[in-house]
């Protein structure tokens, strides 16, 4: 094997390989071999960096320099300055949005001075692509200490004891789950893992696959061993052919080196494991759609009990984790579960990755310990709202959770908490939302979402959200009625109570949350026919002020329908019956002349 | 059964990926993604055959595809438009990006332009959310879109 002296790490994820990243890789490549260096530093495609704000990142090891948006033209420079000479590209360093001083270093930044990567630990180490390097990082090294060291029943301790509870939204507790399943007597067993991140807004599932793969698969082993299973399946969106790509290769390189397949680390252990390909269903990321789906039926959901743990897959145990659980795994048994459990609060212990989005200014994924602030994530990860704007709330949980507001701020995030108040863990997402957006319209967008997805099996959830969206749609228009207010939270209170599944028991709660919170807007679409954030486009126009405007004709070339006229140096007037209300022009104009009515 | 108008070839090639799958209905949505990727939409001809190559009823067949959105029973554009409609890309104004693209194509969600050259679709998330609003054309992802764009990247495949 060559000994670098240096190494390049680039993101390799999807958000910044969407920009150029492997055109970075593949220049950094050609100049390091016109410089003749090729055999001492070595680029590395890395998994996310978590920063995709700044993407794509670019980290130099050793010195760890953090690069960022870095375009595929920046090679020579940073190949020449770094490298050669010596000197830190002082361009493509991060700038501190206080200070406005440049940060060369990641653990310097406010983004990530709070985080504590667990889940996330090899995410921008290592390539995925490389089992070595997963080796090298301690892995698989608790599956080895699991069959060779402890019985299953010691190792289901140390996951109780650790009290992880399930990442994928319910919150269950996993080693409790894990010995249901090893209870149940049966010819065979199963292990499933749930990568069908449906959560619009929600990535982090799909960052650990592509970012460590290893990870999950030696979870999967460790979870067969402790149930009693020896096959494995994960059960992959395929709207995520990086992270299909690397799982493949992921399992091609472990059973190459035994640690997948017959007789693992010497033992009379086998586990293998098989990927199944979801199809764009919401649904499937509850338990018992995704067990059909994988039989290759409709995916459909069916009353538990019985739970899968007690008859799943093909009538048999089968035992269901979600990504990010898994990838906790190896790391406790191999740290205690003591060591796990003094991080995080009373009830949720140790970390969760969040997907940090919408109009906040560090966009990015983010691993905070449990108990961490809404405040702390928004502010001080997150750097606070976009272009200096209000905030006005945040959406947790995807489209089975709610919004939280300001008062929600300084409440520690974990599972209880945010139940409390209305909202819920989810998988993770976390959509910060500012004084621009119509929380009516929010919850609306969730109803729609909700009313595509909806399997159909049962009534409440099948009509009971398409009349909610129905009813939401009224309001938006300025038709609806204080009837229609009560009726929309009486409806809402039914379909969670009677639904199915999941998807239905929670699917009312953008509306629920955003009337309890935003009640003052609800009343101003029905009373007055306003929409106070300016987005519903029935209850609006836009207007250009006779005083501010200057004639500089910028709004009348933006916009798309040629409904602004006027001449050069003389007010522009808009076109009410040809205007779209795309807002084109309100977002050019400088000097604040258009206005929302 | 009607009758098929399908490449004699792909037809092979599909046969053989069910062969692959054991002929077995529990590996039906896997035969489905194969049968998508060979003739890019699955029309009633193509579901008829992967019924028959995997032991189940066309019914059954029918009730999957019609069940996931990743299947598609309509031939997607020369360029398939997908504006992503996740909650990070809303809040950043995908709706009027995608408003932009169904007013300049004159075409619905789901729908080709009648040259069938564009189609447009809403995605879910792609994942990219630091780069909100996302929207792909074909295999390239355009970051940060705004409604004025989107005349630019027509323009680009015209």
């Amino acid at each position: 094997m060559a000994k670098y002296k240096n190494h390049i790490l680039v993101c390799g994820g999807t958000g910044c390989r969407a920009s150029q990243g492997e055109e970075i890789v593949q220049n950094l490549g050609k100049v390091l071999e016109e410089n003749s260096l090729e055999n001492e530093v070595q680029v590395v495609r890395t998994g996310c960096f978590g920063f995709c704000e700044k993407g794509p990142v670019v980290k130099m090891v050793p010195d760890n320099t953090f690069y960022v948006q870095v375009t595929p033209e920046d090679a020579p420079e940073i190949v020449a300055e770094h490298l050669v000479k010596g000197r830190k590209v002082e361009r493509l360093l991060f700038t501190d949005p206080e200070t406005q001083e440049r940060v060369s270093e990641s653990k310097d930044m406010g983004f990530y001075k709070k985080q504590i990567r667990i889940a996330l630990r090899n995410c921008g180490f290592i390539n995925p692509e490389n089992i070595d390097e997963y080796i090298a990082r301690d892995g698989y090294a608790a599956l080895g200490k699991v069959l060779t060291e402890m019985t299953p029943e010691e190792a289901i301790k140390v996951i109780i004891d650790s009290g992880l509870r399930g990442r994928g939204g319910g919150g269950f507790p996993t080693g409790l789950k894990w010995e249901i399943t090893r209870k149940v007597e049966a010819e065979q067993k199963y292990v499933v893992c749930n990568a069908d991140e449906g959560d619009p807004g929600a990535f982090m599932d799909r960052s650990i696959l592509e970012g460590d793969p290893h990870a999950v698969l030696e979870a999967m082993a460790i979870n067969g061993y402790c149930t009693g299973a020896t096959k494995g399946l994960i059960y992959i969106r395929a709207e995520y052919p990086l992270a299909i790509s690397r799982l493949k290769i992921a399992i091609d390189q472990a059973r190459e080196y035994g640690l997948l397949g017959t007789g693992l680390f010497g033992t009379d252990y086998d586990f293998d494991v098989e990927l199944r390909y979801g199809a764009g269903a919401f649904v499937c990321g509850e338990e018992t759609s995704l067990i059909h789906s994988m039989e290759g039926l409709r995916g459909e959901p069916t009353v538990k009990p019985p739970f899968p743990s007690e008859s799943g897959y093909k009538g048999m145990p089968t035992n269901v984790n979600n990504v990010e659980t898994y990838a906790n795994i190896p790391v406790i048994l191999l740290e205690g579960a003591e060591w796990f459990s003094s991080i995080g609060t009373e009830k949720s212990k140790g970390t969760k990755v969040f997907a940090l989005a919408g109009k906040v200014n560090n966009v990015g994924l983010i691993e905070v310990p449990m108990g961490t602030t809404l405040r702390e994530v928004i502010f001080d990860i997150g750097g606070g709202i976009k272009d200096g704007k209000k905030f006005k709330a945040v959406q947790t949980g995807g489209p089975s959770g709610g919004c939280l507001t300001e008062k929600h701020l300084d409440i520690p995030i974990d599972y209880d908490n945010l139940i409390a108040c209305g909202s819920m863990m989810g998988s993770g997402g976390m959509i910060v939302m500012d004084e621009d957006d119509c929380m009516v319209s929010v919850a609306k967008f969730y109803l729609d979402f909700t009313v595509e997805e909806s399997c159909g099996k049962c009534a409440p959830c099948r009509i009971g959200n398409k009349r909610l969206y129905e009813m939401l749609e009224k309001l938006t228009e300025g038709k609806g009625t204080e009837e229609d207010l009560t009726l929309l939270r009486n409806l809402s209170n039914v379909i969670k109570d009677t639904s199915l599944c999941g998807l239905g028991q929670t699917s009312p709660n953008p509306v629920l949350s955003t009337m309890e919170n935003f009640a003052d807007e609800y009343a101003a679409h029905v009373h007055d026919g306003k929409c106070p954030a300016g987005q519903c486009k029935s209850l609006m126009q836009y207007v250009i002020s006779d005083e501010k405007c200057i004639g500089c004709t910028l709004c009348s070339r933006v916009c798309p329908v040629d409904a602004i006229t006027g001449d050069k140096k003389e007010p522009h007037l808009i076109s009410q019956e040809t205007c779209i209300k795309c807002g084109a022009c309100y977002e050019k104009c400088k000097f604040g002349a258009i206005s929302i009515q | 059964m009607a009758d098929i108008k399908l490449p004699a070839g792909k037809v092979d090639e599909l046969k053989e990926v069910c062969k692959k799958l054991g002929n077995e209905g529990g590996e039906l949505i896997n035969a489905l993604h194969a049968a998508q990727e060979l003739f890019g939409y699955l029309p009633a001809e193509v579901q008829e055959l992967v019924a028959n190559e995997m032991n189940v009823s066309v019914a059954h067949v029918y009730g999957v595809v019609t069940f996931y959105s990743f299947f598609s029973m309509i031939p997607k554009g020369e360029h398939p438009i997908s504006i992503c409609m996740g909650t990070a890309c809303y809040v950043r104004g995908a709706e009027k990006v995608l408003d932009e693209f169904k007013r300049h194509l004159d075409v619905k969600v789901g729908e080709t332009t009648e040259d069938g050259k564009f189609s447009i679709s809403c995605l879910r998330c792609v994942g990219a959310c630091g780069l909100a609003p996302v929207v792909t054309v074909g295999e390239k992802v355009y970051g940060r879109v705004a409604a004025e764009d989107v005349k630019g990247i027509l323009e680009e495949y015209k």
